[in-house]
């Protein structure tokens, strides 16, 4: 199996943790990623609203170069792009016409013949490794006291028919990882429901009025962060959190899931781009450790005692 | 989006279905659906308005109808004139024109220096190797959308051609 990378045009600007901790995960765990030699936007919102056609050629373009470079899978780590990409799969497959039209526009061979995978898709499958990797590790584990709230947005689950997750209401992909890193799912309402997407810019008002409502329903579910998978949906909950009056309440860390899975495989804070949230992720990771010590240091009195009553019980005897 | 539309989903459903152009193309809701999907993903008779509204999206522009607000046809155009002439989104470049396009010369000025600090914002853009066959396959799609706009019958296949032949092929294609 060759999988190629789809990097798509947000991880190179302001999603650059999510590439970041993409890479160095599929490092740790030795998934041998090569980037689409000279790929193209997909496209996103704005070319399929345009013109249908459009809106499946340009992703369409990246799949014909994905398969000249001799790859049967295709990872686009984006929301966005997994939904473009995956829907240009299908509707080539599937549209009367689209199979011959689509590589005359493109001037190029094109089979379709890769498959696209999203990101959730690519660490479920890698749960049980991640999870014997956490096993393994010996100190205190601050991720076993996350509370977590796996946010999957609209696009890397709808529509349910293309993406295939296993319920397009209540997908559970991502709670897997979660669990598999050794955190916590939290049962929430708004999974599923829309962050405002590419009105980011042009009806910022609409953004902030849907993310809120996001991101206070996780903390009305007990989430200490928010999980995502979606540079869009991460600017509109992290960078554009400042602006939504919350009431006074603390800020809610958002944290990409390769991030998540990077602390959950022991890789170092700063290979993981923290540092470029808008949300400061410091004060949570600082409790969370102070929990996992507080809790090592019960473990290792409740251990104590007990040896201690054995040796007495011992001496008695 | 639904609650910020005068006519949500289901209005667009009932007018399309009634053919009521007046209405469906001299309102803005067409344009503040954000392909989320969810009221395909939950119509319990398996209709797909999401992209039933693409489809009158296209319609309405062919026609000349387009009540897009400003703000977001300005986005719209800048993402795909980005990819027009570098075959990538370079977000700093989409927020120059857009900003030119809509007149929102200052909106998230006072972020950038934020978003700089952070390497967010590569003022670079990243000019692929294949620009030119990108920019020929949006060239292709809008001559293919321009011979869709007017049928053969016609014979004039330029772009946007009169609202009479768009109106008249708009039945056809429901």
């Amino acid at each position: 199996m060759t999988l190629a990378y789809y990097p798509g045009c947000s991880m190179h600007g302001t999603s650059r943790e999510y590439e970041e901790s993409l890479l160095a995960v599929a490092a740790a765990l030795e998934l041998g990623l090569t980037e689409i030699a000279d790929w193209s936007c997909c496209g996103a919102s704005s070319a399929h609203a345009a013109d249908h056609l459009l809106g499946v050629a340009l992703p369409a373009r990246n799949l014909a170069l994905a398969e000249a470079q001799g790859a049967d899978e295709v990872l686009a780590p984006c929301a966005a792009c997994y939904n473009r990409l995956s829907g240009a799969v299908h509707a080539v497959a599937e549209e009367p016409g689209m199979a011959a039209k689509v590589p005359e526009v493109l001037g190029r061979a094109f089979a379709n013949s890769v498959r696209v995978l999203s990101i959730v898709e690519l660490l479920q499958g890698l749960a049980p490794v991640i999870e014997e990797r956490v096993a393994a590790r010996l100190e205190p584990n601050p991720l076993e006291h996350l509370n977590i709230a796996a946010y999957w947005g609209c696009l890397l689950v709808r529509p349910a028919a293309i993406t295939g997750f296993d319920d397009a209401e209540r997908p559970t992909g991502m709670d897997d990882v979660i669990s598999a890193c050794s955190a916590n799912p939290v049962s929430w309402n708004m999974a599923v429901e829309c962050c405002g997407g590419a009105f980011s810019v042009s009806r910022t008002s609409s953004v902030l009025r849907l993310s809120r409502a996001i991101i206070e329903d996780a903390r009305h579910c007990g989430a200490d962060a928010i999980l995502a998978a979606c540079p869009l949906c991460h600017a509109n909950l992290d960078f554009r959190q400042s602006a939504m009056s919350l009431r006074g309440e603390p800020p809610m860390p958002v944290l990409y899931i390769t991030q998540l899975v990077g602390l959950a495989l022991g890789l170092p804070m700063a290979a993981l781009g923290f540092e470029r949230h808008f949300v400061d992720t410091q004060p949570l990771f600082a409790r969370l450790a102070r929990e996992a010590e507080k809790a090592a240091a019960a473990a290792a009195e409740r251990d104590a005692a007990k040896a201690a009553r054995a040796a007495a019980k011992a001496g008695a005897s | 989006m639904g609650a910020e539309m005068a006519l949500p989903p289901h209005d667009i459903m009932r007018l399309t279905i009634a053919n009521d152009r007046e209405r469906l193309f001299n309102d803005d809701s067409l344009w503040l659906c954000l392909t989320c999907e969810t009221c395909s993903a939950r119509c319990p008779n398996d209709v797909d308005p999401a992209r039933v509204i693409d489809a009158l999206r296209e319609l309405a522009a062919g026609e000349g109808a387009e009540h897009a607000p400003r703000n977001i046809r300005a986005f719209h155009e800048s993402f795909l004139e980005q990819i027009r002439s570098t075959g990538r989104l370079s977000e700093v470049g989409l927020i120059m024109q857009y900003k030119l396009r809509s007149g929102a010369l200052l909106q998230d000025v006072a972020v950038a220096p934020a978003m700089l600090r952070r390497g967010k914002l590569p003022l670079r853009p990243q000019r692929i190797a294949g620009v030119g066959e990108v920019k020929a396959l949006m060239a292709a799609c809008e001559r293919e959308r321009g011979a869709r706009a007017a049928p053969a019958a016609g014979g004039a296949a330029a772009p946007g051609a009169g609202a009479t032949g768009g109106h008249h092929n708009g039945e056809d294609a429901r």
